[in-house]
């Protein structure tokens, strides 16, 4: 990128650097403090998913799927449980989508807090971040008890989930969830009627709404600028339809708005999880379908087709119908969707994703252009990205 | 719960909005189309293709306005060999549409549709750097993923996996 005048200059903010939330280096062409132009230069993350899922099973993929957004990666799971599940015309047994709707919106609280500390920290609020990373330290060790790991959990399976839940843990999670609305309150307390946050954020980083559509972005930074959209309400998948949630909209569109969207999708979706502890049914936690599922532990110690099943299923894969699908889910930053295209065979053709950081970085400019330095950092902060995602 | 079969001929599909208003404008543009696990998928020619997308985003009936994606399938070793995919979203209608392009592998190039929804900026600079797929009337056509001075195209399927270092 080269300056276009002579009292332009291009200002490097590297792929290290401490606000930028991971390996994204902007280019800013700046006058004085003002921002001319910037480009963001991405691909420092770009470990090829993509490509190296066309070399696996259909299972064998789902914990590659936890390493694209490692900040929510239940969600990543569930999209692509999801779309295998829709290829293959599988019907998954209630207990599990609601297992899946209460660990995803636990993911969902999981990746806002880190969004919140990490956010507020860089405007200068310190103690924030402690606060939302000790809440953060519970939900990650109900993570590991309920799948045995703190952050790339891969619990779902296409099919339904690994294991069933561990005893004590719905009284876990509903002692936790008690106690969060009033965690989210000490953060309120400490930052909205804030002079100085609102000072760094009211105003700032404006994207019009249909700005905000053309270039693509989805989630809590289209929300903010007035769009009425959420695909837990508009298209709804693995059972959101029997959850009663509210979705904020904001219309100022500004970093203020967003953070109080998110903070409010804190407090929705506590409620989510207390309804799914309140209803959660009985029953099995994964399909009845012997030639994708594997066959229960106890069914494959002691019967002979099980046990081929399960041979079967481990060491040559399941094979798909031919066809592609494209299934699109609400992640913490927008519109995650998978595009699978099978050919029959056990191994997918094709996985695309189509990740939410991707599409917002490209509002990034947009926001940023006539602001100054400062205000980059807490556009990046509201908008929310996870170079994992960004970059595949 | 089995699949329903896929509808794949376009007579089948004609009383669709999408197909309907896409056939009305012009039957050449349309090379064929889809249903299948309750999506609508529609062939377009590339020749045409800038005037369909202008329809489906401006037309009052369809309003297709945001742009989900943009994305590639490699058919190699079968021509033609490149499926560009485009995923097409109405906000307002709450529904959604697959537009796919056919590309031979000796004339990989198609108008970019930065015209009409900027969102296609990265997307297209991503299919460029891992398919090598021109897109023409794009303003920044560099690499995007892979370092400026890769040489090849990483997610062709002649490409292996495990790459060439």
């Amino acid at each position: 990128m080269d300056p276009a005048a002579d009292r332009t200059m291009v200002l490097n903010m590297g792929p290290q650097h401490p606000s930028t939330h991971g390996v994204l280096r902007l280019l800013i062409e700046i006058d004085g403090e003002t921002i001319v132009r910037m480009m963001p230069d991405i691909g420092y993350l770009h470990t090829g998913i993509e490509k190296t899922t066309e070399a696996k099973f259909y299972q064998q993929v789902v914990p590659l799927t936890d390493r694209i957004d490692y900040l929510c990666p239940m969600t990543n799971n569930l999209a692509y449980c999801l779309a295998v599940e829709k290829l293959l015309g599988l019907e998954i047994p209630p207990r599990a989508q609601w297992i899946r709707v209460m660990l995803n919106e636990l993911t969902r609280i999981n990746s806002h807090l880190v969004w919140l500390g990490t956010h507020a920290m860089d405007i200068g609020a310190m103690t924030v971040f402690l606060y939302c990373f000790r809440e953060r330290e519970d939900v990650l060790r109900l993570f590991e008890m309920v799948s045995g790991q703190r952050m790339m959990t891969s619990y779902f399976r296409i099919g339904g989930l690994a294991l069933d839940l561990p005893l004590g843990f719905l009284d876990r999670l509903k002692k936790f969830a008690d106690r969060f609305p009033g965690n989210v309150d000490e953060y309120e307390n400490l930052l909205t009627a804030n002079p100085i946050f609102m000072e760094r954020t009211k105003g700032v980083a404006y994207i019009s709404a249909e700005d905000a559509i053309a270039l693509g972005t989805t989630g809590p930074t289209l929300r903010a600028s007035g769009v009425d959209t959420d695909l837990r309400r508009d298209e709804p998948y693995s059972g959101y339809e029997n959850f009663k949630f509210k979705v904020p909209v904001r219309t100022e569109g500004d970093v203020y708005a967003r953070y109080l969207c998110r903070v409010q999708e804190l407090r929705e979706s506590c409620s989510i999880v207390q309804q799914a502890i309140a209803g959660l049914p009985e029953g099995r936690y994964k399909a009845d379908a012997p030639k994708v599922v594997l066959p229960d532990r106890e069914n494959m110690k002691t019967q002979m087709e099980s046990l081929i099943y399960h041979f079967k299923i481990v060491t040559e894969g399941f094979t798909v119908p031919a066809g592609e699908v494209y299934q699109a889910i609400e992640s913490p930053r927008g519109e995650m969707g998978y595009y699978i295209v099978s050919d029959g065979t056990a191994k997918p053709y094709r996985v695309h994703m189509r990740s939410p950081s991707f599409a917002n970085l490209q509002a990034l400019p947009k926001m940023c252009e006539g602001r100054m330095i400062a205000d980059v950092v807490a556009a990046i902060g509201s908008i929310d990205i996870v170079l994992g995602d960004c970059d595949r | 719960m089995p699949l329903a079969p896929a509808v794949t001929d376009i007579n089948l599909l004609k009383d669709r909005l999408e197909v309907a208003r896409l056939l009305e404008w012009n039957t050449a543009a349309v090379a064929g189309a889809k249903f299948d696990r309750n999506e609508l998928t529609i062939w377009i020619e590339r020749a045409h293709l800038l005037d369909a997308m202008t329809l489906l985003r401006d037309d009052t009936q369809l309003r297709f306005n945001l742009l989900s994606d943009v994305t590639c399938v490699d058919w190699y070793p079968s021509e033609p060999r490149f499926e560009v995919v485009y995923e097409l979203r109405s906000i307002q209608r709450n529904k959604r549409l697959r537009i796919k392009v056919k590309l031979g592998s000796d004339d990989a190039r198609i108008p970019s549709v930065i015209g009409i929804w900027l969102s296609s900026n990265f997307f297209e600079r991503e299919v460029f750097d891992l398919f090598g797929i021109h897109f023409e009337g794009h303003p920044y056509l560099r690499r995007i993923m892979m370092p400026e001075d890769w040489e090849g195209h990483p997610m062709r399927k002649d490409y292996p996996v495990e790459g060439y270092r």
